[in-house]
């Protein structure tokens, strides 16, 4: 019996992600009293026994160049080989992308009962339920898992990366590769910046701030903290900002540590994205904005001027300190 | 070319969570409902673009619901779906739910079936995943962009900090996000033609479900906002440093 932990990676690197689902599958495996083991697929270039501080025990890798790019496919056959082969009961993976595409066809093929987007540790003192976000953000509910085996997908940010002492012993697990169908043919990254999922502080703008040329105060923030940027619906149909930028009930929907929205009235379809994030700080000229009651911080002023003489403020603090 | 698009009935975005029976059923009084926004506006239409660009594609569409669901099929059958199906069940869970629409997607013979990439209720991203694994077929989810050449699709999806772009032949399964399409409204001529358009009741398949809803919770509410004047945002910093500890 044991816990096992798929731990993705991108261009041979393990995502941050990971490290997440890595920590609650070592807890889930503390709680059942069973080990905590990892599969890893594809070429990786970073150092695997090191993610051993996380609290995984053993890795099984299938280092086949075919599993560098995902094909949830391919990748589905072979975690539940190594499911199979190890007699693991529990399957973690991070509810990212590349969990999204994998766990449901882990489902099917294990005939597991598939949670996704956990936010909380199984509850096993009486069957195995799991608490995740429904109703976009707004409300959560408790699901019960009646199959033996049994698919955890983490919701990104939900769970605290803990690091300890620890070395992973890796392995390296044999079985058939297929070839896959889906071929990538080009990967588009935004370059520097922080990926909007993973990152810990997000600055967001709306419709407030009056058009894109406007948006060089918001980087120059987000930088500073090293944040990722956000919009509102508004502002990326309107097509000052990409797509990939919306949060919201209808775009991504995010949980960092610090989320800072400038110039946003914060309609309940916007809210539903953000409201996981842990601080709000809401800026905004008009003082009856929905927003700064699901707000932690205020500003009710002009973002032009509160802006600016945030970055000074946070330069001094950081020149500071 | 054969299309089928799964949709699914959920409440408005605007509509007000609450529970019943003790929290364990979503409280539908008063509740408006809609095609699920990703089955809508990115999976249909960008069907609807696909057959518009080749007369001969046809587009079915399949909700697994009971009769409450008709209203939402008359729609995405009035934006240009040709014809629906719909198996006359209660929704179990994701599961289930892939079991029905693997059984009508066994019949039909599709050559691309469209999900949205998750719903705005249950929020698991799944159905598209499991559905493809039944079928044996490939699964590209969170699509941004979607093209078709002959019988090979060239997707772009989203992955963290970027996007990547994918070639795969027919038969696929794809999940549809923002940017697929934009939004329609239907015409009268839609609505019209709606009216007589086949929706054919099924009866579900064997399935089973493996997972259950124990119960529903709201969030807690937040302890109010700390206003803080608009002359000193040094206060609003030394906060976030200090005592949320944030920055």
């Amino acid at each position: 019996m044991s816990v096992l932990i798929f731990i993705d990676a991108a261009e041979g690197k393990i995502k941050k992600a990971s490290l997440e689902a890595i920590t609650y599958g070592a807890h889930i495996a503390q709680q059942l009293g069973v080990s905590a083991e990892g599969v890893v697929l594809g070429q990786i270039t970073d150092d695997l026994a090191t993610l051993g501080k996380y609290g995984v025990q053993k890795i099984h890798r299938v280092a086949d160049e075919k599993l560098n790019n995902l094909d949830a496919q391919v990748y589905a056959k072979v975690i539940a080989d190594v499911a199979t082969a190890t007699g693991a009961t529990v399957l973690v993976c991070s509810n990212n992308v590349d969990g999204k595409s994998i766990a449901p066809r882990l489902s099917v093929r294990l005939k597991a009962g598939l949670v996704a987007g956990a936010v909380a540790l199984p509850d096993t003192a009486n069957g195995f339920t799991v608490k995740k976000n429904v109703f976009s953000g707004k409300a959560f509910a408790n699901i019960s898992v009646s199959t033996d085996i049994k698919i955890v997908s983490l919701s990104p940010n939900a769970y605290k990366i803990e690091a300890g002492e620890g070395t992973a012993e890796v392995v390296d697990f044999s079985t058939t590769v297929e070839a896959p169908k889906v071929k990538v043919t080009n990967v588009e990254k935004a370059s520097g910046e922080v990926p909007l999922t993973e990152a810990e502080i997000v600055v967001s703008g709306g419709r407030g701030l009056k058009g894109p040329e406007n948006w060089g105060m918001i980087e120059e923030l987000a930088k500073l903290l090293h944040a990722a940027t956000a919009c509102s619906r508004p502002v990326a149909d309107a097509g000052w900002r990409p797509h990939n930028e919306h949060v919201g009930q209808t775009g991504i929907a995010i949980a960092p540590n610090l989320y800072i929205a400038i110039g946003i009235s914060g309609a309940i379809q916007h809210l539903a994205g953000v409201n996981r994030s842990k601080t709000i700080v809401v800026i905004n000229k008009d003082e009856d904005a929905p927003f700064f009651k699901a707000a932690d911080y205020g500003i009710v002023g002009d973002a032009f001027e509160v802006v600016p003489k945030m970055i000074e403020s946070i330069k001094k603090m950081k020149g500071g300190a | 070319m054969k299309i089928l698009v799964c949709i699914s009935k959920t409440p408005d975005t605007t509509a007000k969570i609450a529970f019943t029976d003790n929290n364990t059923k979503f409280d539908t009084n008063g509740v408006q409902w809609i095609i699920n926004p990703y089955d809508e506006w990115y999976a249909l239409v960008r069907a609807i673009e696909l057959k518009e660009a080749d007369a001969a594609t046809v587009i079915h569409l399949v909700n697994i619901g009971g009769a409450d669901a008709d209203p939402i099929i008359r729609k995405a059958l009035a934006l240009g779906g040709d014809e629906a199906i719909r198996v006359n069940a209660d929704n179990h869970d994701g599961y289930f739910v892939a079991s029905q629409i693997a059984a009508v997607a066994k019949e039909g013979n599709y050559d691309l079936i469209f999900t949205g990439k998750e719903t705005i209720d249950y929020n698991g991203s799944s159905i598209g995943g499991m559905l493809a694994e039944m079928l044996e077929m490939p699964f590209v989810s969170l699509a941004s962009k979607f093209e078709l050449s002959g019988t090979t699709a060239t997707i772009t999806r989203e992955i963290e900090g970027g996007a990547e772009t994918c070639e795969v032949a027919l038969p696929v399964v794809v999940s549809a996000a923002k940017g697929m399409a934009e939004a329609r409204i239907p015409n009268m001529r839609g609505i019209m033609a709606a009216r007589t358009k086949p929706l054919n009741v099924k009866e579900p398949v064997e399935a089973e479900s493996l997972t259950t809803v124990a119960s529903f919770g709201l969030p807690p509410a937040k302890a109010g906002v700390k206003l803080v004047d608009a002359d000193n945002v040094d206060e609003l910093v030394r906060l976030l440093h200090e005592e949320a500890k944030v920055i």
